[in-house]
């Protein structure tokens, strides 16, 4: 048993600077994808019908196609149309669409959980469509959308797993790599579970509060 | 373009059963596993739900890779030996189960009190309580998140192709290495796993309609 933490604590420092790949990761998506959910969920709504097949089309390419399929396109496919991306670069931007895809329809329940006597007294009192947009519609829609994109938030890192299939050095990699080397697979994938846990199970219980909170006054 | 298209789809093509039976096999290990866990969540015991609750959250809080790799190489080459497919089929039935038994407890939920009630008044032992009079109307209530969380899965199936499973992703990777179509081989992956996630859907919205309809008369 004493061997055992001997080893993990050889083992922390590879693995630590992995999750602080697969957390830049996450990030990344998430900066690039949030924004990109955003302007979907608003363009699957629009009246426009080209702006809306648009979004339509990229939320189901986002949500429809697995994460790893559009990781390998973004890694194996596109060099062959003489695009070469880092291994850093197709694991965001794959997960940035994914990522899009998904908080869009996260989003748009959040919008559309505003009731329209809000729209209706925004324009009342004389605000033009886009500052009752801005500054009515989108704050209240936001925070209902905040649990469930925290929630898919941490999906995203569960994802960022997949990166492992595009050598990216990311906690899986690292994992897998001092598997290999020392044949010691499975103390090795308990400590990267663990280490995804003490991420994932804390924050799991903490959104559920926040939740709680915020439904309190309905 | 057309017959590369026609020659890749051929390849992938051999793939989908595998595709199909790792997502069927593991979803209804899954679905099983998932009611006695879903039992102890709900259980009066604070310490059985407490368990529970700590097992569910660990399942679904270590990513599905992870779990494969600790069941493929961890303990299928240790004591027992487990091929790749039934590695695969354990670790996503797992994850299966901890979701499915959160959606059990949602649907337990919106089953009105009164049925249990009347399902105990009417004197019926533990067992017909459940098989006769709220099971059914679990299942409806369970019915179209389970099949999304089924859509999901579907997708989830994927990452089997790094434990050496020849399902359609492991198929995309191949054919895309002999063939150097990487964006043809991988756009045709992703129609395929789209097709069958359409299929999935419209068969499950039918088999909701057809319920609906029983219940409405």
């Amino acid at each position: 048993m004493i061997d055992i933490f001997e080893l993990w604590i050889s083992w922390l420092p590879s693995l630590l600077s992995g999750l602080k790949i697969s957390l830049e990761v996450t990030f990344g998506a998430l900066i690039l994808g949030i924004p990109l959910g955003l302007f979907l969920a608003v363009g699957v709504g629009s009246s426009s019908r080209i702006v809306k097949s648009i979004s339509v089309l990229i939320v189901e390419f986002g949500r429809g196609a697995p994460a790893l399929i559009l990781l390998q396109f973004l890694y194996f496919g596109l060099p062959t149309a003489g695009l070469t991306l880092s291994s850093f670069v197709s694991s965001v931007l794959a997960l940035a669409l994914n990522a899009g895809g998904y908080t869009s329809e996260i989003i748009r329940a959040g919008l559309q959980s505003v009731p329209y006597g809000q729209r209706e007294a925004a324009f009342a009192i004389g605000l033009s469509a886009r500052d009752s947009f801005r500054l009515i519609v989108l704050p209240q829609g936001l925070r209902v959308a905040v649990p469930p994109l925290l929630g898919f938030a941490l999906l995203l890192l569960q994802a960022t797993s997949l990166c492992f299939t595009v050598a990216l050095p990311e906690l899986v990699s690292r994992a897998n790599d001092i598997g290999s080397s020392t044949f010691l697979y499975m103390p090795v994938l308990v400590l990267t579970g663990l280490l995804y846990a003490c991420i994932c199970v804390p924050s799991t219980l903490m959104i559920g509060r926040v939740e709680r909170r915020l439904s309190r006054h309905e | 373009m057309f017959d590369l298209i026609k020659s890749i789809a051929e390849a992938l093509v051999q793939a989908i059963p595998w595709t199909i039976a790792l997502t069927v096999s593991s979803f209804v290990v899954g679905a099983i596993v998932a009611i006695p866990l879903c039992a102890m969540r709900v259980a009066h015991s604070a310490v059985v739900s407490r368990v529970a609750l700590a097992v569910i959250l660990i399942l679904r809080s270590i990513p599905p890779i992870v779990w494969l790799f600790i069941i493929f190489f961890g303990i299928g080459t240790g004591a027992i030996h487990l091929n790749p497919f039934m590695s695969a089929v354990i670790g996503l039935a797992l994850i299966t189960a901890s979701n499915l038994a959160e959606i059990y407890r949602g649907s337990l939920k919106a089953v009105p009190a009164g049925q249990f009630e009347a399902a105990r008044v009417l004197g019926l032992n533990r067992w017909r309580q459940y098989v006769d009079v709220l099971g059914p109307q679990i299942f409806r209530v369970a019915l179209p998140s389970s099949a999304s969380f089924a859509i999901g899965l579907l997708k989830d199936t994927a990452v089997a192709s790094t434990i050496g499973v020849p399902e359609l992703a492991s198929a995309a990777y191949h054919v895309s290495q002999s063939t150097y179509k990487g964006i043809e081989v991988y756009a045709t992956a992703g129609v395929m796993y789209f097709v069958i996630s359409v299929l999935m859907a419209w068969g499950t919205r039918a088999l909701d309609t057809h319920l609906r309809v029983r219940i409405a008369r």
